[in-house]
């Protein structure tokens, strides 16, 4: 794999004492659409904050961009160029619409501009002067993906960004992660639902009790059906 | 002579205006307070002593450096705050993530610690401070003469109080601690250097009760025990304001200045203990207070 953009090796992560990520090892490629399969509880949402520097205690190696970031703090890993959206999306009930969108610092020239921004995401102008959490589940996630679009991170961390919404606009994040990919993002992606990741991915990786198990080529999915239902137990 | 429900209009009056300053300096301490706890988490106990220090630091530029009263104001919540960055730096950042009664117990130390020492420098009784000369005299209103300098402290507090809330509502710098003080560790990860960000606010807390403190510093006399008479209704305040709220904080401010001020007027033995039963029954209507927002 050429340009590796994000390399992560025996990566370990704690919660007190439970002890979650038990060694995960995954690459991403500059470019790449890249998800975390796998059950409830398997490790992908601490994957993604691991990478980004929100657990307590971790180990083993996370290089980004050829540097080593797994003893910084998460500040310093946003501003290397790694940005997360959270499960629970992040909106700030403090915060309008507008200054949502306006929190996260710019770590690097590239990102989109808000008017982009709100090409992309027409109701986040309509509603820039609501208070953040009175928009609707779905604009919410339309403004937790936007406001990290903004920064100018290359990489982009993307927990489970269609949990609980309708198929509509599950469609509309499709298109925006197709679009963003073809802007020259990364995505790492968690997804609960392989049909949709299906739609978007080039690659996935099956995480199962916090260690990688497989890795499937989108390609290759069809002939993987299979397995992947043994995997997820759909 | 015009009187209200039996009191002479002049007696209101005074009363009100008195109710007024004070009710500026519930406000402004109780601001900085509600902003601490609000990002930090911790119940600053050491906000009356560096009220105090604000005081003192007026004085000595006066005294020693012949820096004056309107210098001061500027000059003097600026080494207090610097002192307080010193303080969240060395000693209360330590406590990151413990329950709030370790802060409490270390501010309240702190507070002893420096309350003791300015005593044992300035005995209980303190140091005159002139008011300045421009703020001397009365103001005659046509309906009541009052004090200048009460009607310049008043004026004083609710433009720091306006100021402090335009920083916070509407500008980035304060979306970015409203956020910090909602979700921080997700603000940090958005790449916000959020320690430094908790330090600065500290320091910027403790220069408002400073500011107060030079405020006070020509009303009484500057001394050692002038925060620890003030603290107490402050925290009352904050708690009838709501935890961490900054509009609580400055409208119960205002609010219990004038309701104590009223009391002395109707009810003088009640006026000791009013704040208090305003307390108990805003806690047993509204247990997150006026402001505050249910947890």
């Amino acid at each position: 794999m050429a340009d590796k953009l994000l390399q992560v090796r025996g990566l370990n992560a704690w919660y007190g004492e439970s002890h979650i990520l038990q060694g995960v090892d995954l690459d991403v490629a500059e470019g790449e659409v890249v998800t975390l399969l796998g059950r409830n509880g398997a490790g992908k949402t601490t994957t993604l904050k691991s990478i980004m520097g929100l657990v307590g205690r971790r180990a083993g190696s996370v290089q980004f961009r050829g540097g080593e970031t797994i003893a910084l703090r998460s500040d310093l890993i946003a501003r290397a160029g790694i940005a997360l959206c959270p499960e629970e999306r992040g909106i700030f009930a403090s915060l309008s619409v507008f200054e949502n969108l306006m929190l996260p610092p710019v770590v690097a020239p590239g990102g989109l501009d808000v008017p982009t921004l709100y090409e992309l995401f027409p109701n986040l102008k309509e509603r820039s002067r609501s208070q953040g959490t009175r928009l609707s589940g779905g604009e919410q996630q339309m403004l937790a993906i936007a406001r990290i679009l903004r920064t100018g991170a290359r990489l982009l961390l993307l927990d489970e960004p269609t949990e609980g919404l309708a198929p509509v606009i599950v469609q509309q994040i499709g298109r925006t992660i197709r679009a963003i990919k073809q802007r020259g993002f990364t995505v790492l992606l968690v997804e609960q639902n392989f049909h949709f990741a299906a739609t978007v991915a080039d690659r996935h990786y099956v995480m199962e009790h916090g260690t990688i198990v497989d890795m499937i080529r989108n390609a290759d999915l069809a002939n993987a059906m299979d397995k992947l239902h043994d995997y997820l137990g759909v | 002579m015009v009187t209200i429900f039996g009191k002479p209009l002049l007696l209101l009056y005074g009363q009100l205006t008195l109710g007024l300053v004070n009710g500026a300096f519930y406000a402004l301490l109780s601001l900085g307070l509600a902003v601490i706890f609000g990002l930090l988490n911790v119940i600053n106990f050491a906000h009356g002593a560096l009220f105090m220090l604000g005081a003192f630091v007026a004085w000595g530029l006066l005294t020693y450096l012949g820096i004056g009263y309107w210098a001061a104001l500027i000059v003097a919540p600026c080494v207090v705050g610097l002192f307080g960055v010193a303080l969240e730096r060395v000693l209360i950042k330590r406590l990151r993530g413990l329950d709030h009664l370790y802060g409490l117990l270390l501010t309240f130390g702190c507070a002893l610690v420096i309350e003791g020492l300015m005593r044992n420098e300035f005995g209980s009784s303190g140091v005159a401070y002139d008011i300045p000369h421009a703020l001397k005299g009365p103001l005659n209103l046509g309906f009541m003469v009052l004090p200048l300098y009460r009607a310049w402290v008043v004026i004083a507090a609710t433009g720091m109080c306006l100021a402090t809330w335009l920083l916070i509502e509407k500008t980035r710098l304060g979306a970015t601690l409203r956020a910090a003080t909602e979700n921080a560790p997700l603000v940090q990860a958005f790449g916000v250097d959020v320690p430094r960000l908790v330090t600065l606010t500290y320091g910027a807390g403790v220069a408002l009760a400073a500011f107060a403190g030079v405020l006070a510093a020509p009303m009484n006399s500057v001394n050692p025990n002038m925060g620890s008479n003030l603290i107490v209704v402050v925290f009352a305040t904050v708690v009838i304001g709501g935890m961490g709220s900054i509009l609580g904080s400055i409208v119960t401010g205002f609010g219990l200045g004038i309701i104590e001020g009223l009391t002395k007027v109707y009810y003088p033995e009640g006026s000791a203990a009013v704040v208090y039963v305003v307390m108990v029954i805003v806690l047993l209507l509204r247990p997150a207070g006026l402001f505050g927002r249910a947890a």
